[in-house]
């Protein structure tokens, strides 16, 4: 199943924030579309806290959709027909990246919990690779929801001109203590699984699977919104007439996060979940900077739109709008949209008609100033 | 193009940086990059109008400038511009303060209610009137602060702002307004422009 993956090896030394400097490991990618001769075409996703490499189409490892079939695609918002679309898995994932669960050339083990603990800036500087790995000077786009979000927002920061525009969603600078307050309830039901055993589990060949489950479900509640929940679940009860007065699943509400849950540790390792969330927690952008924000975005010739959810209370509107707030000080070029929506966290994701809107009609916009400014360089 | 926006468009020079708050669909922004080559940035609060203008690869921020606009900074912008939206504002003279401190300069027009159709609807029919500057009824009306050219005027010597030029407009024609020629103006434009340093 591994031969299918795409697997590029950085060779080159790279610093993480932890002060380990790390060489020669793997990052797994996946691009769809086609590079055009300019090289004006390329658009770089990056994922979310559970996503992967596979975008579109159909995954290989798990033979379901690509996480956001929604927006790319042919024909789709993200239009692989005209443009040339790259994902990577970040390090730390589990889904053929340098993570803890590959094995440490060292002891000839699963990592584990002696993996280092990374950033999200560390994430951004392996990416950075692919890119020069590709031939891509400069990107058209380079787009994220939620993590993958606030990845764009820091390979901005550091990396200030490898993208003509870019399209941070539904994330912020840095994470609120909501959001860590989640991402710890989600480690403690990992760690509190007998099995988890400091995160060497893989010596049995098993999974901390309801510690994992549980993880999945604090995440899957904050998704959705108060009322996008009551709308699609209501107090409807799964397949019965009454209350079965035991603690089976009786509502609908219950069996739909037991099934997301217990899918989940299916394709998901549950250490991946401990250093990603970990890497979410530590972000924060203005800390990065002795100016703060507005030095973390000095000089951005990127032209930014940032989009929120009206029912996202993850990472809210006010949260993004901080995010606007510290590009327009700094001078960067940067628009705002907020989608009106029910759907919560998780609009992005899902077919919402708006966004998927705002978001194509954003891109293709900036393809028509990318080229044109190409050209007028050339002349 | 509307002539309050090339009247508007003229008093710009070449190549600056332009704040254009209540931006619409974009057209004046669209018009100020194409043919002065200027810098232009868009607020507003209209989500239908925002997706006009991303479309257009223009560069809008949706919000609301009654609230919002302190997120821009001080002297940011060349020029700001305010197009007949003043008088929907609760508190019209706090916008004010804000354009003047983002802006170097500052263009507001406002819809002259000293025009003399405004008046005689009033003073003969007795009825609040309706005209295409002033489309709406009394109940359906965004304006809350309705004023003549003639009390702006008045209001920015009173509050110590500094007027550089105020062009009447209406159907036929543009001009200039002076101090000298104000009660006639007031009488017989439409729009009046501002541009406030």
């Amino acid at each position: 199943m591994s031969e299918k993956i795409k697997r590029l090896n950085i060779s080159k030394s790279i610093l993480l924030d932890c002060k380990q400097t790390v060489k020669d490991f793997s990052l797994a990618y996946e691009t769809y579309g086609k590079l055009n001769k300019d090289k004006d075409n390329a658009i770089l996703v990056f994922h979310a806290l559970t996503g992967d490499q596979y975008v579109s189409g159909t995954n290989p490892i798990t033979n379901k959709d690509g996480w956001w079939v929604t927006a790319v695609g042919p024909g789709k918002a993200i239009d692989t027909n005209k443009y040339f679309v790259i994902c990577a898995n970040v390090i730390g994932g589990c889904m053929g990246s340098w993570g803890p669960k590959e094995i440490n050339k060292k002891t000839n083990e699963p990592y584990g919990l002696n993996f280092p603990v990374i950033t999200i800036k560390d994430m951004v500087k392996a990416q950075e690779t692919l890119l020069d790995h590709l031939g891509i000077k400069k990107l058209l786009c380079a787009t994220g929801g939620s993590m993958g979000g606030m990845q764009l927002l820091q390979f901005c920061a550091t990396f200030p001109n490898r993208t003509f525009s870019a399209v941070p969603i539904a994330c912020s600078t840095n994470h609120s203590a909501q959001n860590i307050a989640l991402n710890e309830l989600a480690r403690q039901a990992i760690m509190a699984d007998p099995v988890w055993e400091k995160g060497k589990y893989y010596k049995k060949n098993i999974q901390p699977k309801n510690g994992l489950a549980v993880a999945r479900m604090v995440g899957h509640i904050s998704y959705l919104s108060e009322k996008g929940m009551q709308e699609k679940f209501g107090r409807k009860l799964q397949e019965k007439a009454d209350y079965e007065f035991s603690f089976d699943a009786d509502f609908q509400v219950e069996s739909y996060l037991r099934h997301q849950g217990f899918a989940f540790v299916e394709r998901f390792d549950a250490n991946s979940i401990l250093y990603i969330t970990r890497a979410m927690d530590y972000f924060d952008l203005s800390k990065q900077f002795k100016g703060g924000l507005v030095e973390a975005f000095k000089n951005q010739k990127t032209k930014f739109l940032v989009i929120s959810f009206s029912s996202d209370w993850l990472y809210t509107t006010k949260e993004n709008k901080d995010t606007v707030i510290a590009l327009n000080s700094a001078g960067a070029d940067v628009s705002f949209a907020e989608i009106k929506t029910d759907k919560g966290h998780d609009s992005f994701l899902v077919n919402e008609p708006e966004f998927l809107k705002t978001l194509k009609g954003f891109i293709d916009s900036m393809h028509i100033k990318f080229k044109n400014r190409k050209n007028e360089k050339r002349i | 193009m509307k002539k309050e926006f090339r009247v508007i468009a003229d008093l710009l020079p070449k190549n600056i940086r332009v704040l254009d708050v209540g931006c619409g669909d974009g057209s004046l922004m669209s018009h100020l990059i194409k043919e002065k080559n200027i810098e232009a940035r868009g607020l507003e609060i209209i989500e239908e109008n925002v997706k006009k203008c991303i479309y257009k690869g223009l560069s809008v921020i949706e919000g609301n400038a009654e609230t919002e606009l302190h997120q821009f900074p001080t002297k940011s912008f060349d020029f700001v511009i305010l197009s007949q939206t003043l008088q929907a504002f609760y508190n019209p003279e706090k916008v004010l303060k804000d354009l003047l401190r983002i802006g170097k300069s500052v263009i507001i027009s406002i819809p002259n209610f000293g025009y003399w159709k405004v008046r005689t609807s009033l003073l003969f029919f007795g009825k609040m009137p309706v005209t295409k500057t002033l489309p709406n009824s009394w109940y359906d009306t965004p304006n809350l602060h309705m004023c003549t050219i003639k009390d702006f005027f008045d209001f920015c010597i009173e509050k110590k702002i500094n007027i550089n030029k105020v062009v009447g407009v209406n159907e036929e024609s543009t001009s200039e307004i002076k101090k000298s020629n104000l009660e006639i103006k007031n009488l017989f434009s439409k729009v009046g422009i501002f541009l406030l340093k």
